[in-house]
């Protein structure tokens, strides 16, 4: 995804730690030589292409019904909503964080809106609010949750993994809460457009939650705030040293992050069209929105990976989770058998990534 | 120097070495029941080796330790060895979670614990020695002077004949560095011997009845503190002029003209004269507190085109004045200001904006972020002016902008694209200064630029900061490395977080900075040393 973008993409040289160093030399020879230097160092960063490689031959042998487009447009619209929360934790986890209640933003964002614009007969609230502005609510409820989040681990200093854990178990409970655990259906269509709409075969939440990915990838890759992110996850002390807001940057980054989950809720509520109170905290989402991160790389302590890793991540659990659908794995099984599949693909992407997946000691 | 067969405690012909340097060489140190000796040296000299034998925390190359007559237990039966001699050591070794009594008995706790016991055994301690600390209070509610009481009671309680008290006012008030005094007088007129390490001196004259002088691992010195002037003391810790106060000895060592830098002289000069030149920095009554010392009532003005140093002891408040100046640590009273507008408290961001670079104490805490880039640490102090339309950053652009700065500090590494990390020590100060100097201060705080930087890249360093100043930009640099001075145009030392006194006129000399630093005017001293010289001629 670099490679439209940078001019000066990352030549062979490329020294570890997934690309997050931009080498020398720029190069401004013949847009050949370049393509080819550039690719090199994309293929680079895709730790996981091997694994990916694997599982996509793994699934073809077990169902022909595998390698089709329809399939994988289904894999691309299931695994969407889950990318975009994987892009808000991704980047709570750049700058050292941890946010267990992005899964529960997921679940109680879309319920807010969703009580808000559906008929009281629909369980909804009586306020029958306009789909749009509903959209504008489920930001805000995103924004406020991530503020909250944000204010109480930075400025308060608490714990963050208990504070999110705190959290997560709050949003799930107003979640069912204010609708009295009923599921709400008949989302207007503007509502459930993004989880639902596709051009032709492919869904428009897959082309966003792309759009997405390539979009704070290069925030994180080329913008000053961007690297910011990674200055303060990697040595909070030498970034405030070097005069960086390290504080505004981390309360930034908490509320961009569960913005991202309440659209990932927003598309997850399009394609079941349905608000149901299991929706994120009961469907215990935030284990693969963890494993799809830091299988693609992302460091727990902070400070390194990236978006391409993140993204390959992401699509590994979803082609997992499809060929062991295809492959009529018995539901008493499917769970052990997931969760299996991700230790393996973790030990086998820190195999074939090297050193760039490595935890540090 | 072995003497009677009463010592409690001798340390015969020691010798340690690490690696090429000879931290020790040949010292014999005796200590008697009830008996204070002071032992005395400047940073290297071989303290804390000595120490570190004493305590039974690592073996003599050769020599013995022999404590009543006996060779010393072997090394690693810190049980027997405590019988001995107990260390209360400069960094707490309190466990703050566990109560006064748990700390006492740490180490030294039955199989089985008997609470009850252990907390009437503190209690027994304590009563009998006078001290005032509840047995079931927890350490973390202790202050300084009451957590070293606690090490005291620890010694007490294992019976140990000897306490070795390393450093110990080093964190302690005024008040509560007297009220220790006490406690030394107490424990040798029971007869415990003390060993004091200080770089106080005045506290060696004040407790201590003999004293020994250690100098590059050297006993040099040893005699009773009530034979000699302070001035002796300097001389025989410094070198150069003998201890015997006639001062026939007349040759001044090699060491007390190193801190005089005769290139310095005369651009130092230049700059005094020009003093109209306009305040940059000005500090008033700055008070600050910190892990790395305290300091209060601080006013001082740092004018452009100047380089002033700021030396003091480790305990003095010489990295906490620079860090709050630079906006690193919150400063609890007084003013900062930049070319007369106020730089808030703590806030590292507007300080950087106002104007004033900052190079830490500890690169590895806060110089650079290791698994970046060599350029991108070097301009992360300018990505703001980098970066174009919509803040985005070229790393073409970011590599431009560092080139220029590593290729003048010589900064090797394989490319701008090399994560930090992997640089040596001098490189990776040099990634530090680099993103310092990027962001072109007018004032640059530097703490300790030098410290852990091979020679060569040491006079770089200096060089560059020298540079800054040459262009119309000031600097203050805090150091303790007294050599490193030879760059400035003023030194303010500074004693117990005060301003003790200022020198105002390059070169410094190097034996009066020491003889500043630990507290006292170095007039008489000087004299003396004037006159030794005088008689050499």
């Amino acid at each position: 995804m670099t490679s439209n973008q940078s001019p000066e993409g990352p030549v062979g040289t490329a020294v570890r730690s997934a690309g997050e160093q931009t080498p020398p030399s720029v190069s401004r020879g013949a847009i050949g030589s370049w393509l080819a230097t550039a690719n090199v160092g994309v293929l680079r960063e895709v730790a996981l292409l091997p694994v990916l490689v694997l599982l996509i031959i793994v699934g073809t042998v077990v169902s022909p019904a595998f390698l089709t487009v329809s399939n994988f447009a289904g894999i691309g619209q299931q695994s969407s909503a889950l990318g975009v929360v994987v892009v808000g934790e991704s980047m709570i986890l750049l700058i050292g964080g941890m946010d267990l209640s992005l899964e529960s933003t997921f679940g109680l964002a879309p319920m807010v809106a969703a009580w808000l614009i559906v008929p009281v007969s629909a369980y909804g609230s009586g306020t029958d609010l306009s789909p749009y502005l509903g959209i504008l609510v489920l930001i805000a409820v995103g924004a406020g949750v991530g503020l909250v989040n944000g204010l109480l681990i930075v400025k308060g200093r608490l714990n963050g993994f208990i504070v999110t854990l705190g959290m997560t178990i709050v949003l799930a409970g107003l979640q069912n809460g204010i609708v009295k655990a009923q599921t709400l259906f008949n989302l207007p269509q503007p509502f459930a457009y993004l989880g639902s709409a596709s051009f032709g075969q492919l869904p428009v939440s897959l082309v966003v939650t792309a759009i997405i990915f390539i979009l704070v990838g290069l925030f994180l890759r080329y913008h000053r705030t961007g690297r910011a992110i990674y200055a303060v996850g990697g040595n909070p002390a030498a970034a405030r040293a070097a005069g960086i807001k390290v504080e505004r940057i981390k309360i930034g980054v908490y509320i961009a992050g569960s913005i991202l989950a309440a659209i990932g809720g927003l598309m997850e509520a399009g394609r079941v069209s349905a608000v149901t109170g299991q929706q994120g905290y009961q469907e215990g989402i935030i284990f693969s929105v963890f494993a799809a991160a830091v299988i693609g790389g992302v460091s727990l302590k902070g400070g390194r990976g990236n978006m391409i890793g993140a993204a390959s991540g992401v699509i590994l659990l979803g082609i997992v989770q499809d060929i062991l659908d295809l492959a009529n794995v018995s539901n008493y099984w499917i769970e052990a058998i997931n969760g299996a599949v991700i230790l393996f693909a973790l030990v086998l992407a820190r195999i074939v990534g090297g050193e760039s997946t490595a935890e540090e000691r | 120097m072995t003497s009677s067969g009463l010592a409690l405690v001798e340390v015969i012909g020691v010798e340690k070495r690490f690696g090429t340097t000879r931290a020790l060489r040949g010292v014999d140190v005796s200590l008697n029941a009830g008996q204070c000796l002071g032992l005395v040296g400047r940073n290297g000299a071989g303290k804390s080796t000595l120490v570190s034998i004493l305590s039974g925390l690592s073996e003599p190359d050769a020599g013995s330790v022999r404590f009543g007559g006996e060779p010393a237990p072997r090394i690693g039966d810190i049980d027997r060895w405590r019988e001995w001699i107990a260390t209360v050591f400069q960094h707490s070794m309190i466990v703050p979670d566990l109560s006064v009594a748990e700390n006492v008995f740490l180490g030294s706790t039955p199989r089985l614990v008997s609470w009850r016991e252990l907390r009437a055994r503190t209690r027994d301690i304590m009563r009998e020695w006078g001290f005032d600390i509840a047995a079931e209070t927890p350490c973390r509610d202790l202050s300084v002077e009451q957590l070293q009481i606690v090490e005291i009671a620890r010694a007490l309680a294992r019976g140990a004949k000897c306490v070795l008290l390393d450093e110990p006012t080093a964190a302690l008030e005024r008040q509560a560095g007297l009220r220790l005094f006490d406690r030394v007088h107490q424990l040798t007129a029971a007869g415990v011997a003390v060993l004091y390490i200080s770089h106080h001196l005045e506290e060696v004259f004040e407790i201590c009845q003999d004293v020994a002088v250690l100098r590059d691992g050297e006993l040099v010195l040893t005699a009773p503190t009530a034979s000699l002037s302070k001035d002796d003391l300097v001389a025989a810790m410094v070198g150069g002029v003998q201890h015997v106060p006639s001062g026939d000895s007349a040759e001044s060592g090699e060491s007390g003209q190193a801190g005089r830098s005769s290139e310095s002289g005369p651009r130092g000069q230049s700059r005094s004269e020009e003093r109209t030149e306009a305040e940059v920095l000005a500090v008033d009554d700055l008070a600050a507190q910190s892990p790395r010392g305290r300091v209060s009532g601080v006013s001082l003005r740092v004018h452009a085109g100047e380089v002033v140093g700021v030396t003091g002891l480790l305990s003095a408040g010489v990295a906490t004045l620079g860090r709050a100046i630079a906006g690193a640590e919150p400063y609890a009273a007084g003013e900062v200001r930049m070319n007369g507008r106020r730089v808030p408290s703590g806030r590292r961001d507007l300080a950087q904006r106002a104007g004033i670079g900052y190079i830490p104490e500890d690169r590895r805490a806060e110089g650079f972020v290791a698994h970046l880039g060599v350029a991108e640490n070097a301009t992360m102090t300018i990505a703001r002016q980098l970066s174009g339309r919509f803040g985005l950053l070229r790393p073409g652009r970011r590599a431009a902008a560092a080139a220029p700065l590593t290729s003048r500090l010589h900064l090797v590494s394989s490319g701008p694209g090399q994560p930090a990390g992997e640089l040596s020590g001098g490189n990776q100060q040099k990634v530090t200064v680099a993103r310092t100097l990027a962001h072109r201060p007018s004032l640059i705080v530097a703490i300790t630029p030098t410290r852990g930087v091979d020679v060569a890249s040491k006079e770089l360093l200096l060089n560059s900061l020298a540079d800054v100043a040459a262009s119309g930009a000031c600097v203050l640099l805090c150091t303790d490395e007294l050599p490193d001075l030879a760059i400035c145009d003023r030194v303010i030392v500074l004693v117990r977080g005060e301003v003790f006194t200022e020198f105002g006129q390059p070169p410094f000399d190097r034996d009066e900075l020491i003889v500043a630093t630990e507290g006292l005017s170095g007039t008489t001293y000087s004299a003396a040393h004037a006159t030794a010289q005088e008689a050499a001629e």
